[in-house]
């Protein structure tokens, strides 16, 4: 009886990942190991075989990333886990899930870098990477937990957002996050929304792999259940057959992004933590976002009008979400692990309506709770 | 294409001709060989998959009435594990070029064959990247010229059977596309080899490397596979300066060894098993 997990009980950020994906269906695991990932591959080892799924550790982050895509066309939701320089590795396939529209979860356990870094020390430098890291305009989503709890069900969300728009998803979390211990109840399996993807009907006298529906999302066949198509990451018309026609390429394109821009209602996901008549607001994802919980609390006790928005959902960035915050707030601060991602963006929509500014830590270490309070403070 | 079945076009992509080929490649043979070999094989298209990575050569996935995945270049064999060990039941297939399999794709070729993953791979030697206009691959012999080799080539090319046996595959074979009965019968024996199975097919790209190596067009460089492979039964009358220059054709290497998917099932039933710490 050991597979049952109690009800409530202390538990690591990564196991919580894993028994997320366990959760969403997921019954294929390709990695390869990383700090401060790795739990999530020793678990799964551990845990798929169990259910019947399938761990394998592969010869690199690129293998990895391929061996999943290549699961999930088969027909197995698939997921993989890495930190900075697996996740660079993971990019050109990542950019090919994204065009052949399969459907996976890519988490990074984010860790300071550039390259190696410091192994064990927590960041948020992948922010921009998460968006722009593979080549050419591609959707992206990505989603950040900011407690044990939010990593199971945001790995559920994760397929989920993967299942129904037929895209790789990344969760984007961080050290912090994935080491750190806390309270964490299971929930009940009846409670844990869980989305599959859609497939075409069956005796179709030709299916088409790449003609949406009126989403945007054409129905996804896995290989070998009577369907025959064509995969390929070349720019490809609705039979899935290669194509350089400059209509064609646009409309596959401007579909891939379409598909996701035009369901924002369904994937962005915020907390706002008494943002209502805040005129100083903090703005901050992950971990960090700990820290900035704790300063607003303690600035409001203080008197001062302070407010959190938290970002769950990374990419797509909420541009209307915080377009609305800057006609309110007086001044936006931007607290972040790395040297200024997220606030770009922020700038990005609030133009110069509305004073932005940023913390920023490149130590290893989490921002605090008084450094945001002093920044806070330092806006009165 | 000669000898092929006369129902050829049940493994085809019709729609898709003309391929992308220039005059004289091998790669059409090649495919025939292939589509020979399904036919042979009588596999159900619809449980079969065949994955490509990227070149002139697996651009074959294209054209083959399966369910195919024209892959990323190198990447091919970590896509088919993926899809192998989801579905051990189905059979999958491995196109690549020469450059994509063990050049970029080397790790995935070395570590494919040391877990001897049941998937049959052919790779399609034409000692040369095609699709990219000429460069130098690993398998380029020795002072051959290449676009990125004006002065000839001085690094010493890899064996390709020699370094998969080395790695672990149980079923290794070479064929040519000027000998294409055989490379048919060798694909049918691979396939049927429950294992990792590499085979070779050297093939002739004439506008990429034959021009530059003045080895003439396409017929000259099929009678030049003809002059220069031999079957290993002839090669054992051969003496070794016989053997100078030529190379050996024919089931090279056939081991046995458990097979990846299988014992990944059996630790399945085993965690799963009622009884605990048998
Ligand atoms: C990551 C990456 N690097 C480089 C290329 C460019 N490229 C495309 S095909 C190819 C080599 C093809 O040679 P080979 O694999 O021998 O196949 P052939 O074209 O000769 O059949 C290269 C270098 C690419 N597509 N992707
Ligand atoms: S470049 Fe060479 S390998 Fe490519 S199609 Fe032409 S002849 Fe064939």
């Amino acid at each position: 009886m050991n597979n049952v997990v109690p009800l409530t009980r202390l538990m690591q950020g990564n196991e919580a990942i894993a028994e997320g994906a366990l959760a969403a269906g997921a019954r294929f695991f390709a990695g390869y190991p990383i700090t401060p990932s790795t739990e999530i591959a020793e678990i799964l080892a551990e845990k798929l075989p169990a259910v019947g799924g399938k761990f394998i550790q592969m010869e690199d982050e690129i293998a990895s990333m391929a061996a999943i895509i290549g699961a999930s066309l088969a027909g197995l939701k698939s997921i993989t886990a890495t930190s900075g320089p697996g996740f660079s590795l993971k990019q050109e396939n990542l950019g090919f899930a994204a065009i052949t529209e399969v459907p996976c979860v890519v988490v990074n356990v984010q860790r300071y870098g550039p390259s190696t870094g410091i192994p064990t020390a927590s960041a948020q430098g992948d922010i921009m990477q998460a968006r722009w890291g593979t080549h050419g305009d591609h959707p992206a989503i990505a989603l950040s937990p900011a407690s044990v709890q939010e990593a199971f069900s945001l790995t559920v969300q994760a397929f989920n957002l993967a299942e129904r728009f037929r895209t790789p998803v990344i969760l984007l979390a961080d050290e912090v996050i994935g080491h750190m211990r806390e309270r964490f109840v299971m929930p009940d399996a009846s409670d844990i929304n869980v989305i599959d993807r859609k497939k075409p009907p069956a005796g179709l006298t030709r299916y088409y792999p790449y003609k949406p529906d009126e989403d945007g999302v054409p129905p996804m066949a896995n290989f070998c259940e009577g369907y025959r198509y064509h995969v390929t990451g070349l720019v490809h018309d609705e039979s899935g057959g290669p194509t350089t026609k400059a209509d064609q390429a646009e409309r596959l394109i401007k579909r891939l992004n379409d598909k996701i821009m035009d369901h924002l209602d369904e994937i962005t996901m915020t907390e706002s933590l008494m943002t209502e008549d805040a005129e100083i607001i903090i703005v901050a994802c992950g971990a960090v976002s700990r820290s900035a919980r704790r300063a607003v609390k303690q600035a409001r006790k203080e008197g001062i009008k302070a407010g959190l928005f938290r970002l769950i959902s990374v990419w797509p960035f909420p541009d209307k979400e915080i377009k609305a915050l800057s006609r309110q707030a007086r001044s936006i601060i931007v607290p972040e692990m790395n040297l200024g991602q997220l606030i770009g963006e922020v700038e990005r929509v609030v133009r110069s309506e509305t004073k932005v500014s940023g913390i920023n830590r490149v130590t290893g270490e989490m921002i605090t709770p008084d450094e945001i309070l002093n920044a806070i403070k330092s806006e009165i | 294409m000669n000898n092929m079945p006369s129902n050829a076009e049940k493994y085809l992509r019709m729609e898709k001709m003309p391929h992308i080929w220039c005059p004289g490649c091998g790669n059409g043979i090649v495919l025939s060989a292939l589509v020979r070999a399904f036919h042979k094989l009588n596999y159900d298209q619809d449980q079969t998959v065949i994955v490509s990575g990227i070149g002139c050569s697996s651009r074959a996935s294209g054209y083959l009435d399966f369910n195919t995945l024209h892959s990323t270049h190198g990447r091919a064999l970590a896509f088919a594990t993926g899809i192998k060990l989801a579905r051990p039941e189905v059979n999958v297939f491995v196109l690549m070029g020469d450059g994509d399999a063990s050049s970029i794709g080397g790790n995935h070729l070395i570590h494919a064959a040391r877990r001897n993953i049941d998937l049959t791979v052919v790779i399609f030697n034409n000692s040369i990247y095609g699709m990219t206009g000429g460069q130098y691959s690993p398998l380029t012999p020795q002072d051959n010229r290449a676009t990125t080799a004006p002065y000839g080539t001085f690094e010493r090319p890899f064996d390709l059977v020699e370094l998969v046996k080395a790695a672990g595959a149980t079923y290794i074979a070479r064929g040519t596309t000027y000998h294409s009965a055989m490379l048919t019968k060798l694909i049918i024996t691979g396939a049927s080899h429950k294992g990792f199975s590499v085979i070779e097919a050297v093939t002739a790209c004439p506008v990429s490397y034959g021009r530059r190596n003045k080895m003439g067009g396409g017929y000259d460089m099929l009678m030049w596979q003809k002059e220069h492979g031999v079957p290993i039964e002839k090669s054992r009358y051969l003496k070794p300066e016989e053997m100078k220059g030529k190379f050996l054709i024919g089931e090279l290497h056939k081991s046995e060894a458990p097979e990846y998917t299988e014992v990944y099932q059996q630790l399945i039933d085993r965690v799963r098993g009622p009884i605990k710490g048998e």
